[in-house]
């Protein structure tokens, strides 16, 4: 296995790691950084996986998907922290009514 | 950690919790390493096709020529995620702090560099990493520099103009599309000496627009130039 | 070339697990505050990766967009969130001490 293919397990890791974040945090603005996290995990595996082939260049068009990826995630989470700060300044609370799991 | 967070789910959930992850991790683990290994992907089509583009860089080629529809729709996605942060209100204006005084020298010598710095990677994204979007946020990180010290817009600027300025991105990328199409047939289907032109001209647009619409998502607000 | 490859792997293998300790670290971070700036060290160790795999222009869109702009974003959010809190509970106290 080459490195490239460590970084797509790696890849992974984080887009696991921020889905157990956004199911167990309650705070909004975790969850804002777990969805994140999760973003930049699949921008990792599609480039990884965009360049395995040993010894020749890099795809060029995945690396165009996830420039556009990377500007389209900025521009959601500035939508979410608006949206965020508007509901803490209309219920004063900063997570979701929680339904009870147990 | 559980006096800060006192509405985590409990303990046996996030017990629980960890099996069907770890699952779903190792799926993904096991597709990720079943890929075949030689995948060359679409690189043989762009790099056949390079000549043509009117850029030498091929990513830029992909974003602007190959893709140029994805990259007006993400301009499109810009627009209108400023437009929900626009519809929730107006920007908070911060209590009165007089700037500090090393932020405001930093400030002035470093806003005029990173301006000449965007224009740099605007210009050299043909030929080498670089382009539209990396310059704008380049220009959306003066922009923010200069809020945070305390300057702001004077207000005549702040309505019309403003707005245009928004828009010039979208627009320019959409007039020229049409434009190409009432003269070739085809929307955005660049004449064949002439792409490198038009890519330069739609990403000088994009930068300036790129630049505003990141600044004014960090506003947090409608600008109100009553305030 | 056999010390190159060797030292390749050492440089992927470390910059992979720093990634995946700061994401962790992020994640899991009781304050808000160090969790984002954890965030933005990542982000900039992410344009790290992307430089290791030979994606320049990547790499210059995440280290300003993703770490710069998306960190700069979250603090200014954490500010006006916690501004409204404190805005909230002056003035649930001043409700309460007139009765």
């Amino acid at each position: 296995m080459n490195s490239i293919l460590l970084y797509a397990l790696l890849g992974v890791g984080l887009f696991t790691l921020g889905l157990h974040a956004l199911i167990v945090h309650a705070h909004l603005l975790r969850k804002i950084l777990a969805i994140n996290v999760m973003g930049s995990g699949v921008f990792l595996m599609l480039v990884a996986l965009g360049g395995r082939t040993p010894g020749a260049s890099p795809d060029p068009v995945p690396h165009a998907m996830v420039i556009t990826g990377i500007v389209v995630a900025v521009s959601a989470t500035a939508l979410a922290l608006a949206l965020l700060l508007r509901m803490q300044a209309k219920t004063g609370r900063t997570q979701l009514p929680e339904e009870r799991l147990e | 950690m559980s006096a800060v967070e006192h509405s985590q789910p409990s303990l046996l959930f996030r017990r629980v919790l960890l099996l069907p992850l770890l699952a779903f991790a190792g799926g993904l683990a096991y597709a990720v390493l079943s890929l075949p290994e030689q995948a060359t992907g679409l690189s043989d089509q762009v790099a056949a096709n390079m000549e043509t583009s009117g850029v030498s860089n091929p990513v830029t080629a992909v974003l602007l020529n190959f893709r140029g529809y994805d990259t007006l729709l993400e301009m499109a996605v810009l627009l209108v995620a400023l437009l929900g942060v626009w519809s929730l209100g107006s920007a908070v204006v911060h209590r009165r702090v007089d700037p500090e005084p090393v932020l405001s020298i930093l400030v002035g010598g470093l806003v005029p560099m990173m301006i000449m710095m965007a224009g740099y990677l605007l210009w050299v994204g043909a030929a080498a990493p670089g382009g539209a979007f990396q310059a704008g946020s380049v220009l959306a990180a003066s922009g923010i520099l200069l809020l945070l010290s305390g300057r702001h817009l004077p207000v005549r600027l702040l309505g019309r103009p403003l707005r245009l300025v928004l828009v010039l991105g979208l627009g320019a990328f959409v007039a020229v599309g049409v434009a190409l199409l009432s003269a070739s047939g085809m929307f955005l289907q660049y004449p064949p000496g002439l792409a490198g032109a038009f890519i330069l001209l739609i990403e000088a647009a994009a930068t300036l627009s790129i630049g505003v619409t990141l600044t004014a998502l960090f506003l947090g607000g409608r600008p109100d130039p009553d305030a | 070339m056999e010390t190159m490859t060797v030292l390749q792997w050492v440089l992927d293998g470390t910059l992979v697990l720093a990634l995946l300790w700061l994401a962790w670290r992020a994640l899991s971070s009781p304050d808000l505050f160090t969790a984002i700036v954890l965030f933005i060290a990542f982000g900039l160790m992410m344009a790290l990766a992307w430089v290791r795999l030979q994606a320049p222009d990547v790499a210059l869109a995440e280290a300003a967009i993703g770490a710069g702009l998306t960190g700069a974003l979250l603090l200014a959010a954490l500010a006006r969130s916690n501004d409204l809190a404190d805005r909230m509970n002056d003035d649930q106290t001043a409700g309460t001490e007139k009765k």
